[in-house]
């Protein structure tokens, strides 16, 4: 790789030993991808995956303490992903006390992003692109971001540059201002490999579509065709909801990190040509249609997880019927428009059902100034979400759910996310809607309609 | 008999491991996101979605697999799980080797005293050809060296 005269001065050390290992570190890693030189970041903001002071991640805060002491630190401001546990969420005493222990590193990172610079208390989202929190990147910005779902709308919905970097390399690429040339930072690099053909007769949910291209296209850039027949060729806040949601399950069931829309993503419109066609397309490019069929099928591969549980006969499906306990929705965190969706949605099926309260104790998921302005612009909706019985919180449930007295609570989830990395049972959302508003019946329990 | 494979060395080093194999992609963090603690001690594989690899245990493993997938908190997983002893000795892909896990041994390589050593771009027919338990041979120049049961006494992986 070729550096230039700063980044040689930092390999001759003369901004320190910890600076010298940043550099050596981003050198392996762009070499390992061809890459020739270094390129400025010009985001004015970073993100970062590290927002849960686990304690299984000591050696992170380890080195993120080697760094601090060597005094490097980043030339940027940056928000993180969420937090694992938020005060407010209820919880028994024992699960307060095991969140304690599991995160016991809480304090620390979060003293040493301070250190580094993070931009406030309240920048701990996944969703760190929403207005109200204000890390927006610009159209063909260069980043160094972590977090799946967040590097993927960062590069499909805005049209930034970002490879899907780990946590940790996110942080030294922020310390040192550059990152590697390779991969979704060039122009070949984001061409598709895929042309991915929906041909739903229904709005296909944004999880499920995305679990499928995920599924399909692993780590290659997909091109989706025939989306914009239910989103729009506009980028509405709907749209971009949509596509957050989409992104998030294609960067779990793959490692998707671009996808392109046509007729709705930057990119997408930019290079379409006059024959329809769209220059983004690679030549031999594979084809892949989608259809009502597949997202069911793509449904049904899910494994419940609470059947190994009721396998090794924790009683709990005698005790209450089955009936789940807890719900999740906002795996990304929700917008305050999807905020308010979903409140509606509640209020309408609950008056449907003759229920005043929510049958399952339910937890919407947002950004902590998504939150905070949803309290503010929309009182009336966030009083009645606390009436219906669910609480808004900016916590993670990814997270939360990596502690074990977790896994004996039956947790439903509409977020292909969630469910794919804990014990939690996935439902579409329509289905999720019916249970939390409705109860548990039979149906439910046989997996829902689709099944 | 003894399969010989040539790979891209990304992490060079000489290593002697059992392998463990899957054909689906390897999710770091639904894999190993509580290894090490005393959740989970002997980093047992907690990913129910990949029945190949679900509760067998990671530790010292030559980890064969296409890619890695999911949470970009995977080269920081893998990490974390080197560090604490819990990680895989080598991770020997068929394809290129993603970000996430080149990542992930490249901050074993400048940052800790267990590298993972990664070879990639190995093929197809290795992923085809190796099986679980096998003993494997990797060498600093990409050479990877597959003993098959007919001439070593492989124990299978352990299963937690």
């Amino acid at each position: 790789m070729i550096l230039n005269e700063e980044l040689l001065a930092v390999q001759r050390g003369e901004q320190g030993e910890a600076m010298r290992k940043v550099l050596n570190t981003l050198v392996m890693y762009g070499e390992a991808f061809g890459a020739e030189r270094m390129v400025k970041i010009t985001g004015r903001m970073g993100h970062a995956v590290i927002g849960t002071g686990s304690m299984t991640w000591k050696p992170v805060f380890d080195l993120m303490e080697e760094l601090i002491e060597g005094g490097a630190l980043p030339r940027q401001s940056f928000t993180t992903d969420p937090r694992g546990v938020e005060p407010h969420v209820p919880m028994s005493l024992m699960d307060r006390a095991m969140f304690k222990l599991i995160f016991s590193g809480q304090k620390r990172m979060e003293k040493e992003w301070e250190r580094m610079g993070i931009k406030d208390s309240n920048a701990y989202t996944c969703t760190s692109y929403m207005e109200e929190v204000g890390n927006i990147p610009e159209y063909g910005d260069i980043l160094g971001w972590a977090e799946s779902s967040a590097v993927s709308y960062a590069n499909s919905v805005i049209g930034a540059r970002c490879n899907r970097n780990s946590g940790i390399l996110e942080l030294m690429s922020n310390i040192l201002g550059y990152v590697p040339e390779f991969g979704l930072l060039t122009d070949e690099g984001r061409k598709a490999d895929w042309i991915i053909e929906v041909r739903c007769e229904k709005r296909p949910e944004p999880q499920l579509l995305g679990s499928a291209i995920g599924f399909k296209c692993v780590e290659d850039v997909p091109f989706i065709r025939g989306l914009d027949k239910w989103i729009g060729t506009e980028l509405t806040q709907d749209a971009k909801d949509y596509l957050k949601d989409m992104g998030a399950a294609a960067a779990s069931n793959g490692s998707v990190g671009l996808y392109h829309v046509e007729n709705l993503t930057p990119e997408a419109v930019r290079h379409a040509t006059a024959d329809g066609g769209n220059a983004l397309i690679k030549e031999d490019a594979k084809v892949f249609v989608i259809d009502d069929a597949e997202i069911a099928r793509v449904k049904a591969s899910y494994p419940n997880p609470w059947e190994e549980r009721e396998a090794a006969g924790s009683g709990k499906k005698e005790k209450n019927g089955g009936a789940p306990e807890l719900a999740f929705a906002g795996c990304p965190h929700f917008s305050c428009a999807q905020l308010l969706d979903w409140t509606e949605r509640l209020s309408e099926g609950l008056k449907r059902h003759g229920n005043g309260k929510v049958t399952v104790n339910t937890i919407f998921c947002a950004a902590p100034d998504v939150r905070a302005a949803f309290e503010d612009k929309y009182p009336g909706q966030a009083r009645r979400l606390r009436e219906m019985g669910v609480t808004v919180s900016g916590l993670c449930p990814l997270s939360y759910t990596s502690n074990p007295l977790t896994d004996k609570i039956r947790i439903i989830t509409a977020s292909n996310k969630l469910r794919y990395y804990s014990k939690a049972r996935f439902f579409s959302e329509e289905e999720l809607v019916e249970i939390i508003t409705g109860g548990w019946n039979e149906t439910w329990e046989r997996g829902g309609a689709a099944r | 008999m003894i399969r010989k494979y040539k790979g891209r060395v990304v992490v060079p080093g000489d290593v002697t491991a059992d392998a463990l194999v899957t054909h689906a992609g390897f999710n770091t963090l639904a894999s190993l996101k509580t290894a090490g603690s005393f959740l989970n001690p002997k980093g047992v594989i907690q990913d129910m979605n990949n029945p190949e690899l679900y509760k067998k245990l990671m530790p010292g493993k030559a980890l064969c697999l296409p890619e890695t997938i999911g949470s970009t908190t995977g080269g920081m997983v893998l990490y974390c799980a080197s560090v604490m002893g819990v990680g895989p000795a080598c991770m020997l892909f068929s394809k290129k080797a993603d970000t996430l896990a080149v990542a992930g041994a490249v901050l074993t390589a400048n940052w800790s005293e267990h590298p993972i050593v990664l070879v990639d771009d190995l093929g197809e027919d290795f992923l085809k050809e190796v099986q679980e338990g096998q003993r494997i041979h990797v060498k600093e120049d990409g050479t990877v060296l597959v003993e098959s049961e007919d001439t070593f006494d492989a124990a299978p992986a352990a299963e937690a």
